[in-house]
């Protein structure tokens, strides 16, 4: 029966010239303010790459972080801000506007673990981000762009989950009450209601630390990867408690990032086995296995219009284009 | 007698006279017609004066008007009149005569002349008016007359010689319906018509014998004329069909063809007919009867001869098997086939065809015996087959071996056709693919058939149509179009791709130095880590050849002494590319280890001929420019025939040439204009052939101890495919060792190898030895050849001479043959060096 798929597809193109390990990637859709589409790569040498989709070239690369490896990018709604995560414990806020590279702005962060920040955009120019916070097992939580400390989550003390390995803010439709899904080092995923600052609900379904989470808030269901052989997919009931919905045993260990498109049609997680990885989010069959890396997968990103783009320590970001978006 | 007979011969004689003395055309005319009337259905002159007149006057009259024939004795009478009477003697008399004295005549005449061409011409006519039907008929008939075997002998020397006779008189005049291409045919189809009136006279109750036409086909086919048969035959198969008087005419013609014609006529029916029913409606139960045409049918056909096709030897066996008579004869026919086919003195000695031959033979009998025939000679058959597959086995030659992995298969699935198949190991092909099919027909495959037919069947219909659709512009499988959110959409929303890649993955082992490689592969107990150790060798080998050095002989011993541990792909491939990388890198010590350890103890032939295989790898790949190394193939060297030629070929010259060079020629070929284009040609790049220098750490102790056996280890007996192997080793390093200083020395001790060698029994070796005389040629330079290995020279071409007369094999002649042009070159050059 094999015979009867099409053999996978290889990578629609690739970008070269980052030099170093890419530990991060995300996508910035055309806008007024910086043009065509771009992609934006951070990569163990500190470096933030802008790459133009167009011309499949770097437009600029952003030394911010004195050498130190980035861990994070996200545009913010504005489309010409950057933030940039980097392990010289700064997170920079980049003005791109009109070819400007500057930073308009920095957070120092007190802890020098992995964990990838988060950010929720709550009015035109005011948003909360979720950052590693100054004990190793808690997480701080900002307005921004004040800076001001909104809260520190704390977990109890008998709980010892570990460091915080993922972040995820989000906010349902209905209420503006913000909530934040933590994945931490003993596996477990936990959710947090920011406003009154409690644990909502808790499961534990991985053994190894959590290392990537993603969150669908229309399905009520996340999925979340470890440095384990199972992918869990969780779901949220209406009385915000998270239960296991659904496990995916993979063939080798080690999931660096899990990413649903945004159509919450498919995700795509990012193996330490070198490969990517392509489910149906709803039925989580699996699609395809794509191999082009030699080395482990770090980082996987979705763009608007279905592009994925998956950055590996090989030092390649390769790019590919599958099920298209309707 | 008869009072009315003298008074023919008046008539005769006063009419010859006439016809010899009268110039007046009136008194021919008349006298003509008299004669006329002896031969017309009148009534006028009684039956027995008709008779007296043909039987005796009639040659005479006839040889009177040929003797007579000149343009002007035609011209006598304007209108024709009297040529027209003259023709009507030879056409409507009794056609043996009349043919007799035209030949005759026709023979006698000298030169190109009126009177020759004029008979010539008659003869045409008389051929076309079908007289020679009549002629053939008419000693087909009953006999009232005593016959005259002479006269029937002649007739039938003049019917099957025609065309021989008129081609030497008329020599460039000849007539186009005398050519052989044109009269056999002719012939055969006479000989239909004179069966066709056989058959009426025999349905009209009238005894007939068909022992002239008989005799005609006889001499025919002996003169190799089978164009005969191929009118004939057809015309047969639909008139035998469906009537039993003619298949009784057809086994009477074939019964009487004279003893020493039998084998030519059988030999020429068999080709012609292309199907078994029909070649026993047309012979009948002939081989029973007939001795010779058994010995021919049964014997000369299989066992003496090879040369025939495949449909031919399925019609031959089909048809001893169609009738319950012959049977007997299929069965006996099978054990003999079966006992040559055991014979260990037939596999060593007989050329492949005929092996070939023969095991067809034997599948196409089993095909036709059925389960209780077979029984009764399980045991013969069990006997033969074990022996034959044992010599078979032994054998160097691998379409040999297979033989007899083929035929054992079929032969032991017919004995216990219930028991566990005996299945063999062996590459498809296209003989063995039709030695199969060869196995199935007939009622006996009818049980095979059965379960492998439909299956086919239903893979040819079901193939195409559960292929995937495939949209072209991407890399995308369609995706239904479904609405946004549904959630009721149908499972298979998304095509997977193929994930059948999707294995564990087990990169983390890998050794990153040559020494601990070594230590994995030599000690290791995790099986992962040995693998990827093996895996990663090569590479490794080649990006640190200073550590490599270190270990060299290390290295080797562990690699030639791996065994397969773990069922790995490409093992062999990997162990081997290792060890060429190793041999490549420290060619004198590895080298030097390798062909000690060839005549080492404890050794298996696998790891000997592993040996050879390296040494000749890692030659090859030393004897190229050293950028090139990488790209050079490591598959093992053909286990048949290693040319030597196709080496030198596969150098490639698209070595890395400085720039400048590039620019340069293409400045100049945009500035010169060429007359005569042919492909452009790049000049080879020249290098120092790195395997001068080593070269006899390879080849010499290779040479040391062929003679010497060991416990374990006997070149000279048991183990001849090494020697073979050996031979062929030491040929192809002989061939890379080209332009090296120690090609002479090299030369002279491959030359006194091959000597002690030369009548080797086995077909390997001697191909191995041809082929080292070659690599001698090609390698050694021509005055060195000359200077210091004249004596050899000679003894080794003498040799050539005789194999590439006698031999056997078809490869070993042809070797031989190759090697005996290059001599013959190495003259031309000599020749060519020392005139001017």
């Amino acid at each position: 029966m094999a015979a009867l798929f099409p053999p996978p597809p290889g990578p629609r193109f690739v970008l070269r010239g980052t030099q170093s390990p890419v530990n991060t990637l995300h996508f910035c859709p055309a806008s007024q303010a910086l043009g065509s589409p771009l992609l934006f790569s951070g990569s163990q040498s500190g470096l933030v790459h802008i790459w133009s989709l167009q011309t499949r070239r770097t437009v600029a690369a952003l030394n911010g972080h004195r050498g130190q490896g980035v861990t994070w990018l996200k545009t913010l709604p504005q489309g010409h801000q950057l933030l940039s995560q980097g392990r010289d414990l700064r997170l920079c806020l980049w003005d791109l506007a009109e070819g400007r590279n500057t930073i308009m702005d920095a957070v120092q962060l007190d802890n020098v673990g992995f964990c990838r920040s988060s950010v929720l955009a709550r009015g035109q120019l005011c948003w909360m981000l979720a950052i590693p916070g100054k004990g190793s097992d808690e997480i701080q939580i900002l307005e921004m762009p004040s800076k001001t400390s909104v809260c520190t989550l704390k977990p109890e003390a008998d709980a010892k989950p570990g460091m915080p390995m993922c972040l995820g803010l989000w906010q349902t439709n209905s209420s503006s009450r913000p909530l934040l899904l933590a994945g931490y080092e003993d596996g477990s995923v936990t959710l947090w209601d920011i406003s009154e600052r409690k644990v909502c609900s808790r499961i534990a379904c991985h053994e190894e630390p959590v290392m990537g989470l993603d969150f669908d808030s229309q399905k009520a269901k996340g999925v979340s990867g470890s440095a384990g052989k199972v992918l869990a997919v969780w779901s949220l009931d209406s009385q915000q408690s998270l239960q296991v919905y659904k496990t995916h045993e993979l063939t080798n260990p080690g999931i660096a990032e899990v990413t649903i498109r945004p159509d919450h049609k498919i995700l795509a997680t990012a193996g330490w086995d070198h490969r990517i990885r392509v489910f149906n989010w709803r039925t989580m069959k699996p699609l395809a296995v794509l191999t082009f890396h030699s080395a482990s997968v770090y980082c996987v990103a979705f763009a608007p219009d279905g592009l994925l783009a998956a950055g590996s320590k090989d030092q390649r970001i390769s790019i590919w284009s599958l099920y298209p978006c309707p | 007698m008869d009072p009315a007979l003298p008074a023919v011969r008046l008539t005769v004689q006063e009419a010859i006279h006439t016809l010899s003395s009268s110039e007046d055309v009136g008194h021919i005319l008349s006298a003509l017609g008299t004669l006329k009337r002896y031969l017309g259905g009148t009534e006028d002159p009684a039956l027995p004066e008709k008779e007296e007149f043909t039987t005796i006057h009639f040659s005479a009259v006839l040889r009177c008007l040929v003797s007579k024939l000149s343009p002007g004795w035609l011209e006598l009478s304007p209108d024709g009149q009297l040529e027209q009477l003259w023709e009507s003697f030879f056409l409507d008399g009794p056609p043996d005569q009349a043919f007799l004295v035209l030949m005759e005549a026709i023979e006698s005449t000298a030169g190109p002349s009126f009177r020759l061409m004029k008979m010539a011409r008659l003869l045409e006519i008389f051929l076309s008016k079908g007289r020679v039907a009549a002629l053939m008929e008419e000693q087909c008939r009953p006999q009232t007359k005593p016959s005259f075997p002479l006269f029937q002998e002649t007739l039938l020397n003049k019917v099957v010689g025609l065309p021989d006779r008129l081609g030497n008189c008329l020599q460039q005049d000849n007539l186009t319906q005398f050519f052989p291409q044109n009269y056999f045919p002719l012939l055969g189809q006479e000989v239909v018509e004179v069966l066709k009136a056989v058959v009426n006279f025999l349905q009209g109750g009238l005894d007939c014998s068909v022992s002239f036409v008989s005799r005609v086909l006889g001499k025919v086919c002996i003169q190799g004329r089978k164009k005969i048969l191929g009118v004939l035959v057809p015309q047969l198969t639909v008139l035998t069909q469906d009537s039993c008087l003619w298949q009784r005419v057809c086994w009477r013609l074939v019964e009487q063809v004279p003893d020493r014609a039998v084998e030519a006529v059988l030999i020429g029916l068999v080709e012609a007919t292309p199907r078994p029913e029909v070649l026993s409606r047309l012979l009948g139960n002939l081989v029973v009867k007939n001795k010779k045409a058994q010995f021919v049918m049964a014997r000369k056909l299989l066992f003496l001869q090879y040369q025939h096709s495949t449909p031919m030897l399925q019609s031959l066996l089909g048809y001893l098997a169609v009738d319950s008579q012959r049977r007997p004869l299929l069965v006996q026919v099978l054990k003999e086939l079966l006992e040559t086919w055991g014979n260990s003195s037939a596999v060593r000695h007989a050329p492949l065809e005929q092996q070939c031959y023969v095991s067809k033979a034997i599948l196409v009998c089993l095909a036709h015996l059925g389960e209780l025939e077979l029984q009764d000679i399980q045991d013969e058959l069990l006997a033969s087959m074990m022996a034959g597959v044992k010599c078979r086995l032994d054998s160097s030659l691998p379409p040999v071996r297979r033989l007899g992995m083929i035929v054992a298969e079929v032969i032991s699935s017919r004995i216990h056709p219930e028991g566990p198949p005996l299945k063999f190991q062996y590459e498809e092909d296209e003989m063995s693919r039709e030695m199969l099919a060869l196995a199935t027909p007939g009622p006996a495959g009818a049980c095979s058939s059965e379960t492998g037919v439909p299956s086919l069947a239903s893979v040819a219909t079901e193939a195409p149509v559960e292929t995937p659709e495939k949209t072209v512009d991407s890399d995308v499988p369609p995706v239904q179009q479904q609405g946004p959110d549904s959630e009721l959409d149908s499972d298979d929303e998304f095509i997977p791709y193929d994930m059948s890649g999707d294995k564990e993955l087990k990169s983390s082992k890998e050794p990153l130095y040559i020494r601990d490689c070594v230590e994995a592969l030599a000690t290791s107990e995790d099986m992962e880590r040995w693998e990827a150790a093996l895996k990663v060798l090569e590479g490794l080998v080649y990006r640190s050849p200073e550590a490599t050095r270190e270990v060299s002989v290390e290295l080797a011993k562990v690699l030639l002494h791996l065994e397969e541990k773990t069922c790995m792909a490409e093992f062999e491939q990997l162990r081997q590319r290792a060890l060429v990388a190793v041999t490549v890198t420290d060619p004198e010590q590895v080298a030097k280890y390798l062909t000690t350890q060839f005549y080492g103890l404890n050794y298996s032939l696998r790891q000997r001929m592993d040996i050879l295989d390296v040494l000749v790898l890692a030659a090859q790949a030393l004897s190229r420019p050293r950028s090139l190394q990488r790209l050079s193939q490591h598959g093992p060297p053909g286990s048949g025939t290693l040319c030597a030629p196709a080496l030198a070929i596969s150098q490639p010259g698209n070595a890395v040439a400085p720039d400048w060079q590039m620019v340069v020629e293409e400045r100049i070929k945009s500035k010169t204009r060429r007359f005569s284009k042919g492909c452009p040609r790049r000049e080879l790049s020249g290098g120092p052939n790195e395997f001068n220098s080593v070269a006899g750490y390879f080849f010499f102790p290779l040479l040391q101890h062929f003679d010497r056996p060991l416990v374990t280890f006997d070149l000279l007996g048991d183990d001849q495919l090494v020697l073979g192997r050996l031979a062929h080793t030491l040929a192809s390093l002989m061939y890379l060792a080209v332009n090296t200083t120690v090609a002479v020395p090299m030369g002279k001790a491959l030359l006194e190898f091959v000597w002690a060698l030369r009548f080797h029994v086995d077909t390997y070796v001697r191909r191995g030895l041809l082929s080292a005389v070659s690599s001698v040629l090609l390698s050694v330079p021509t005055e060195r050849l000359l200077g210091d290995l004249p004596d050899e020279l000679l003894e080794a071409r003498s040799w050539l001479a005789d194999v590439a007369e006698k031999d056997v094999d078809e490869d070993c002649r042809e070797l031989a043959v190759r090697a005996l042009l290059l001599l013959e070159r190495l003259k031309d050059k000599l020749l060519s060096i020392s005139s001017p």
